[in-house]
């Protein structure tokens, strides 16, 4: 048993840094491919970095909408030939995870300069389409109950959480008004206009006890990074950020009947003693931030509350950016939009931002170190894929 | 509590009936395993050989021990439900027009989580019984009920939208001459069904039991020729928009083998009945049941197939017989797929020796036409797909299923 086993010590990410973090503007629809997507975010990269395509010798991609093509496919459509490539189908984890693989790649010298990209397209039916596809399970056993998405299986988790838990629908509220604050802030927000709790709570139900604001807006857009090691981000001049600490973590728990935890409770003892940093070290939180029972979840999970304890945690934290608890500082998916895999992205190369000084939006005051959550892919009743990383500013 | 439901008003001829919508039918090879049970309305999952896990959803390795052996077993259905949203938003038509849904996560006493439908009486924190359905795709889906019975409860539109259920429906028993066709006459007035036309062919010859027939509550005698194309138009033309449960009872049964018998007369005559008469029936009133497959509270529902279970395996002494309802059986395998375009379910219902003139001299057990009634009529308010009424019925099938050729040479001794 993997419990029993004495782990071996993780070799630290020396040497590793993250740079270049890219956002291309978000759009409700596009009429664009995923492929468009995917390249206007690499060239972006490229453009920032002052690299050249050739330079590129590793890819890593995430995209739900690129079919039917894969990683592969797009080294031939954007004239790449890298040495070292991967596909990460992961939703919301596929950020946490590119990463931690492309910085092994990196510091193991099978690349130089890995690009992680994540990018998708949204047409008008392409949601629905997805979901009655999206895993053999939902369509066994999810899908042809009710056709409620999403949506429906997180008000479940949702539901399970606030009886067990006490929490109510104002304690979500609380998320995701804050997260609007912050979003007001950030140029690439979706959302535009102000919310107040009295909104949130009279917003219209979608499947009880999830409402309007509970939920992502599905979108198109694309995120990315690039992963090196420190001495070449030096001869690029490239302000970076420092890997300090990643976990990883599939299928976590499945003997609980209903979900209440995630993976990172497996790990999170892993992930600060690798970091050499305590949860009182971090100065700001991205959540994966699908439904906010999920961020408390990730609250709990990754120790800066005790397990049930979010909802008194929330109500005694301010959540935004100038807050005691600065949580998913440029507005979370809840406000930006979801734009398929690159929600997954999201928080991280919005923490990239804040870490190298490069914010669009608002900035946490004097942030050093961040830690950005991942979870993902619900193929039946649970988000299956959990991951976090660590990381610190350059100029710390 | 479910609110009863109220007698549909008769039916504006000027409004469009609504196109039935099915929900997604699609599912991997290995979850219709779930399917064959829903359709005899059996609580079957995969229990893994090695291990004894119950899996769900459907797999193709155990995941306690990875074991491949993982066939559908019967399994206790009680559980709790541990949570249930309703659904306001839907991104599928079927849904859309239902709203709103509601489902909820199950933990079944003997192990996996389930989503389920709800049944309007089960509330969370609650004990419940777990039911596979078939849902209007034909394929299965599982339903949660209140832990007991509440009044009313087949009403709750999310199970009556999985049932049959006579009450308001509007029923055709196309033979009613036969014992049979007059005990579920009655059966399915007793059942709520609003209307039972029963067919009959020369209605002025009188036949034994039509007074007693007669005097059943909602029963209209009206002429129906199952052996004339004519007929069944006719029948079809003034009566198939009102007909929302069809049953076969047309029966035809002699004796002999096929070398027996000389010449081809009682061959052809008991095709002209089961077989022609079946093909009849479909292309008259098919078109019309499955374009009423979403038409309200008493939309298209059913077309009952009642059949000898000689069908599945032949018996030499009822030999031609039995080919003929063979034949019988594959036309409505043929019309299952036809009406499941529009949502309306087929049942066949598998019966040996009936006490009746007809198989006098065979030895019991017999099945008296008042219980294959009986089993019909719960049939249609469950919803199955497939039924077996009977000691002989379930014996055939349970010899079927372990050896065919022994039972080939059995019935053949």
């Amino acid at each position: 048993m993997a419990s029993t086993r004495t782990q071996a010590r993780r070799e630290p990410y020396r040497g590793v840094v993250v740079g270049a973090p890219v956002t291309i503007p978000y759009r409700r629809y596009s009429t664009n491919t995923a492929h468009w997507w995917v390249g206007r975010a690499v060239r972006e990269v490229i453009q920032r970095t002052g690299l050249r395509s050739a330079d590129i010798d590793g890819l890593s991609l995430s995209s739900f909408t690129v079919g039917p093509d894969t990683a592969i496919g797009l080294t031939q459509h954007l004239g790449l030939s890298p040495r070292w490539l991967d596909h990460v189908p992961l939703g919301g984890a596929s950020g946490v995870v590119a990463l931690r693989r492309a910085a092994r790649a990196v510091q193991c010298g099978d690349a130089e300069f890995v690009l992680c990209v994540a990018g998708d397209t949204n047409q008008v039916d392409s949601f629905r389409r997805m979901l009655s596809t999206f895993s053999r399970f939902a369509q066994d056993a999810v899908y042809p109950y009710g056709s409620g998405g999403p949506n429906a299986s997180f008000a479940l988790i949702t539901r399970n959480y606030m009886r067990h838990y006490g929490a109510t629908r104002e304690d979500f509220g609380k998320i995701c008004v804050a997260q609007r604050a912050n979003a007001l802030r950030f140029p690439h927000a979706l959302m535009k206009k102000p919310l107040t709790l009295d909104e949130y709570l009279s917003a219209r139900a979608i499947s009880d006890p999830i409402h309007l604001f509970d939920c992502v807006m599905p979108c198109a857009g694309a995120e990315a990074f690039l992963v090196c090691r420190e001495d070449a981000a030096r001869s690029l001049r490239l302000p970076v950020a420092r890997l300090l600490a990643t976990v990883e973590r599939h299928n976590a728990f499945p003997e609980d009947p209903i979900q209440y935890r995630g993976g990172w409770a497996m790990d999170v003892s892993e992930l600060y003693a690798m970091a050499g940093v305590t949860a009182e070290d971090v100065d700001f939180v991205e959540t994966y931030d699908d439904y906010p029972v999920i961020c408390m979840m990730q609250i709990e999970d990754l120790g800066f509350c005790a397990k049930g304890e979010s909802p008194e945690f929330i109500r005694s934290h301010s959540l935004t950016v100038d807050g005691s608890f600065p949580h998913n500082t440029s507005g979370g998916q809840l406000s930006v939009g979801q734009a398929g895999a690159a929600g997954g992205f999201l928080g991280l190369v919005e923490a990239l931002r804040q870490l190298t000084g490069n914010v669009l939006g608002a900035e946490v005051p004097d942030a050093k170190v961040g830690l950005v959550s991942g979870f993902g892919m619900v193929t039946y009743d649970r988000g299956l894929a959990s991951g976090a990383a660590l990381l610190s500013g350059g100029r710390a | 509590m479910t609110e009863p439901l109220s007698r549909p008003k008769r039916k504006n001829p000027l409004k469009k009936t609504p196109v039935p919508l099915l929900p997604q039918g699609t599912r991997s090879r290995t979850a219709l395993g779930l399917t064959a049970a829903a359709a005899e309305g059996r609580f079957q999952l995969q229990v893994c050989v090695d291990c004894v896990m119950v899996v769900y959803p459907p797999r193709d390795a155990c995941p306690r021990c990875l074991s491949p052996r993982l066939p559908y077993r019967d399994v206790a259905n009680g559980g709790t439900l541990l949570a249930e949203t309703t659904i306001r938003i839907s991104t599928d038509v079927y849904f859309r027009e239902r709203m709103p849904w509601r489902i909820g996560t199950v933990a079944l006493d003997v192990g996996p989580s389930i989503v389920a439908h709800l049944h309007g009486d089960l509330r969370e924190g609650e004990r419940t019984r777990l039911q596979l359905k078939l849902d209007k795709s034909g394929q299965a889906i599982v339903m949660a009920l209140p832990a007991a019975d509440t009044p009313n409860m087949a009403d709750d539109p999310q199970w009556r939208e999985l049932t049959c259920d006579p009450k308001y429906r509007r029923v055709l028993i196309t033979d009613g001459r036969t014992a049979v066709a007059q005990a579920l006459a009655g059966a399915l007035s007793e059942a709520g069904a609003s209307a039972i036309f029963v067919g009959v062919a020369d209605p002025w010859k009188p036949f034994p039991g039509e007074e007693k027939l007669r005097r059943i509550e909602r029963v209209e005698i009206v002429p129906l020729d199952l052996t004339d194309t004519t007929s069944v138009n006719e029948c079809a033309g003034e009566f198939a928009a009102r007909v929302d449960i069809l049953i076969n009872t047309a029966e035809h049964v002699r004796t002999g083998g096929i070398i027996d018998r000389k010449g081809l007369t009682i061959a052809r005559e008991e095709l002209e009945i089961r077989y022609f008469g079946l093909t009849r029936l479909a292309q008259a009133f098919g078109p019309v049941l499955r374009g009423r497959g979403a038409d309200g509270v008493n939309s298209a529902a059913a077309f009952v197939n009642l059949l000898s279970v000689y069908a599945l395996a032949n018996w030499p002494a009822y030999g031609a017989f039995s080919a003929t309802e063979a034949a019988c059986l594959s036309a409505s395998l043929s019309l299952r797929a036809e009406l499941r375009q529009g949502g309306v379910k087929v049942l066949n219902v598998f019966f040996g020796p009936l006490e009746t003139e007809w198989y006098q001299a065979v030895q019991p057990p017999k099945v008296a036409p008042a219980s294959l009634a009986r089993e019909v009529v719960r049939a249609l308010q469950q919803g199955l797909e497939d039924l077996f009424v009977g000691d002989i019925a379930e014996d055939i099938r349970a010899r079927l299923a372990v050896n065919p050729k022994a039972l080939e040479r059995e019935l053949g001794s």
